[in-house]
């Protein structure tokens, strides 16, 4: 394990610098350009405050407050840093691409059509993208490749972000007097225990009381994931066994959660596939009687996406939204070297925004999204060319 | 449905050629272009897509496709042979060892179903082959994950072995091997933890098992929605640890599954099986053929045929078949059917396996939800004897009769006239298909 050696051996030294890259964070807004400068430092020393506190990757350690008083100031970093692989991946293949081409012309836009499309963004998306590129060039006159490459970006922005041109941070929305019921859903495997874990330890030190329920009584083993999370965070977990009907397990956490006056209730579902019609049935029944017991609930209907799924993500996106409505997305498994494109495909064919994103293995690798960080985190290498030829 | 198959997309380019008498360079372009696309669209890796379709222009602008007089179904048949070519032959073997035990190792990222698959392997053995494996619990960081394994030995009444979450996985692993010589288990099925292939420690971990254990197979366990970075995972983990084989899961979703061409394509290692449900028993021999249909989008009549014969007698097949032949198809055979249909699985599914299916007019229409079985089952239970046989009796007294009988409306009653109808019109198509098929290539009815 070199790699994270090289951190520890690394952390002892640059102590101090560390000191002073947490500052800077503090100032990344105002100050972009000097962030970017020392951005490789950042980045080191970050991930080295974190690896060294766990050396085993392991999760269930307390932290204690000291550490998490770090990593509150760690996140925009932590957020870079998750999104490293993507970003020189991506904008390196750009790059590459303005280095090899020198006018822009039909293999210039065919090349460029391809590197888009193996960060998953989807063909539809490329296709139209591509089109509007080329009535830009045309209509800015555009000949040489360096001068795309900001066009490139400003239109990869745009379909981000869409009619909604204000890019803020969506917030999970709870209720703020009284239980908020965030119901989470999606197909098999692509980490909704293991979310809803992250979430539960996220919202209580925000000072949250909280209560999950067990409502994955499928898959083997799955009440037992739920609950070594409630044990490691903290939280009461509201069980039946195995093979018993979600919905009622989901009433049970309801009325838990009022008599103990939670704050909020994260409901776990089974996984399941969109093209299985009775188990989008039960899901349904499951949201029904959420919103029949609490009326305007569930405040969140979280759908929880891998992030190294393919164009079948669409697909899941939009069934899983007939049947529970969906209010958000949870990108899982960004930490590897998922290119994440698949995110601008949702924004700008489903209009369902990406709430939160996982980044890593450990229990507070769960993190607002933040399109402006994304977006940045995607382009840092190219805005920073272009800096610095100006 | 939310993608073109290949069959749709090519649908506009022939339309333009069809009134030409020759078939052009630039015409095929044209169509290569789509398949481009439509193996994009189904996830199959850009890279992978570009070799592949160089190969397929080089035999489409030779003398195969453009003096072919229908140049879209050649390049289809094209295609699909070389899909097929790529995707290697029928391999589900699983290697024996010389001394028994056997050692498998299931690896793979978080979520890629391991574990099901673990337990579906392990069945496989025991009820296809006859033998008597061992699971071993080597994933000790996801919270409850031997939990899961030991449910799962459980429902197959199959011996777990674990240390619980404290020990090594490496010493489990070793462990569970002496273990298995000790009960003479022929066989010793590891679950490993999930990890990223970029995880450097996690990687080392699987290769000091493996150099410990020395398995007779390494199963790459990969996700059949992954999109793109299907090569990266597989490339990543066959140079590390020289997989053996693949086992595609979740094949019962809706994804085409593109991954399963990059993967082959990038590693050259045989997938072997693949997950069709969460069920313990529901793990298939992996067929190339009809995965490079399913990519193509243009449905998988073979699986379809394969999961009738799981449910029908062959005698009533065979009279079935005849009825469908001269389409004196009546509504008892369609009660009938509707049973068998039930256990075969989701009804949207059995259709989208049907070629051109999505392209009949009328099926679109036609709600595919099974709880709508049981109105149509209450419909045709209120029928009488001769109206079942012979739909053309109905009337207006009649519908609103058989309406009140079932529960139901005369509109439904008269939706499901019109669906038997629709229905029969389709087995004519099919008939027509299947004789085509007979002939030489495909035929598919709409070209």
């Amino acid at each position: 394990m070199s790699f994270f050696k090289k951190l520890k051996d690394k952390f002892v030294k640059e102590h101090d610098e560390h000191e002073q890259a947490t500052d800077d964070t503090t100032t990344q807004e105002d100050n972009e350009e000097q962030t970017l400068a020392n951005e490789t430092q950042e980045t080191e020393s970050t991930s080295s405050s974190f690896d060294v506190e766990e050396p085993d990757g392991e999760v269930h350690e307390e932290l204690s407050e000291a550490e998490e008083a770090a990593e509150q100031e760690g996140i925009a970093l932590k957020f870079r840093k998750g999104l490293e692989k993507t970003r020189s991946s991506f904008s390196g293949k750009i790059n590459d691409l303005v280095a090899k081409y020198r006018t822009v012309d039909e293999d210039f836009f065919e090349d460029l059509e391809e590197v888009l499309i193996s960060a998953d963004v989807g063909v539809n998306t490329v296709m139209d993208m591509i089109d509007e590129l080329k009535m830009e060039v045309k209509r800015r006159n555009i000949k040489d490749t360096e001068m795309v490459k900001e066009v490139i970006s400003e239109k990869l922005v745009d379909i981000y972000y869409g009619d909604d041109q204000s890019g803020e941070t969506e917030e999970l929305t709870l209720n703020p007097d009284g239980l908020s019921i965030i119901l989470v859903v999606g197909v098999n495997g692509v980490g909704k225990t293991t979310t809803i874990g992250k979430m539960a330890h996220k919202l209580k030190q925000e000072g949250k009381k909280v209560t999950l329920a067990a409502g994955d009584t499928f898959r083997a083993g799955a009440i037992e994931q739920l609950d070594v999370w409630g044990e490691r965070v903290g939280v009461n977990v509201v069980k039946h066994a195995a093979g018993s009907d979600p919905a009622a397990v989901i009433y049970d956490g309801i009325r838990s959660a009022q008599s103990k006056n939670a704050d909020v209730l994260l409901c776990d579902t089974a996984g399941r596939l969109q093209n299985k019609v009775n188990l989008m049935n039960e899901l349904a029944k499951v949201k029904r009687v959420i919103e029949r017991e609490v009326p305007g609930a569930p405040h969140e209907v979280l759908l929880v996406l891998d992030a190294t799924t393919g164009q079948n993500a669409m697909s899941q996106a939009k069934t899983f939204s007939e049947a529970t409505n969906v209010s958000g997305i949870v990108l899982t498994k960004l930490d590897g070297t998922a290119k994440g494109g698949i995110v601008l495909a949702i924004r700008n064919e489903m209009e369902i925004p990406v709430k939160m994103v996982g980044l890593g293995e450990k229990v507070s690798d769960l993190e607002m999204f933040d399109p402006h960080a994304f977006v940045y985190g995607l382009f840092a290498d190219m805005v920073e060319e272009y800096e610095e030829e100006k | 449905m939310a993608f073109e198959g290949l069959s749709d997309r090519l649908q506009g380019t022939i339309q333009k050629i069809k009134g030409k008498g020759k078939v052009t360079e630039q015409d095929v372009k044209e169509m290569t272009r789509e398949v481009r696309l439509a193996l994009l669209e189904a996830d199959v890796n850009f890279k992978v897509v570009k070799d592949f379709v160089k190969r397929v222009r080089e035999r489409a602008v030779g003398q195969e496709v453009m003096e072919s007089l229908t140049p879209g179904q050649q390049v289809i048949k094209v295609v699909k042979e070389e899909l097929t070519d790529l995707m290697g032959g029928d391999e589900s073997k699983i290697a024996v060892a010389s001394k028994p035990p056997t050692v498998i190792m299931m690896v793979g990222l978080q979520g890629a179903g391991k574990t099901t698959t673990t337990g579906k392997l392990a069945n496989h053995l025991r009820k296809k082959q006859n033998r008597s494996p061992l699971l071993v619990a080597a994933d000790v960081y996801r919270p409850a994950a031997v939990d899961q394994l030991k449910t799962v030995g459980t429902e197959l009444d199959l011996p777990v072995f674990e240390k619980g979450t404290d020990a090594n996985p490496v010493d489990i692993a070793r462990e569970g091997i002496a273990q298995a010589k000790e009960d003479h288990q022929d066989y010793v099925i590891i679950d490993t933890a999930g990890r990223l292939h970029v995880d450097h420690e996690l990687m080392d971990e699987l290769q000091q098992i493996k150099q410990l254990t020395t398995p007779d197979e390494i199963f790459l366990v990969v996700d059949s929605m992954t999109g793109q970075d299907a090569v990266n995972v597989a490339e990543s983990f066959n140079e590390q640890l020289d997989i053996s084989g693949v086992i595609l899961t979740k094949l019962d979703g809706d994804t085409r599954g593109g991954a399963a061409l990059s993967i082959k394509a990038v590693t050259d290692k045989p997938i072997k099986f693949a997950g069709m449900g969460e069920k313990l028993d529901e793990l298939e021999p992996f067929h190339p053929e009809r995965m490079a249909s399913r990519i193509l989008g243009m449905g998988d009549m073979l699986t379809l045929i394969e999961k009738a014969q799981d449910q029908v007698d062959e005698k009533r097949a065979k009279e079935l078949e005849s009825k469908m032949r001269s389409a004196s198809f009546t509504f008892d055979d369609f009660l009938e059917q509707m049973d068998q249909v039930k256990n075969m699985g989701p009804l949207d599914e059995l259709v989208g396996m049907i070629p051109g299916a999505n392209k009949m007019k009328g099926l679109k229409n036609v709600s595919l939800d099974d709880k709508q079985l049981v109105h149509v089952e209450a419909i045709i239970k209120s029928m009488t004897k001769h109206e079942r046989q012979d739909p053309s009796l109905m009337n207006a007294s009649r519908k609103k009769r058989i309406a009140k009988g079932s529960g139901t409306s005369v509109s439904e009653v008269n939706r499901l006239l019109k669906q038997f109808e629709e229905m029969k019109k389709m087995m004519k198509q099919m008939n027509g298909m299947q004789k085509g098929k007979k002939g030489k290539g495909m035929n598919l009815p709409f070209m």
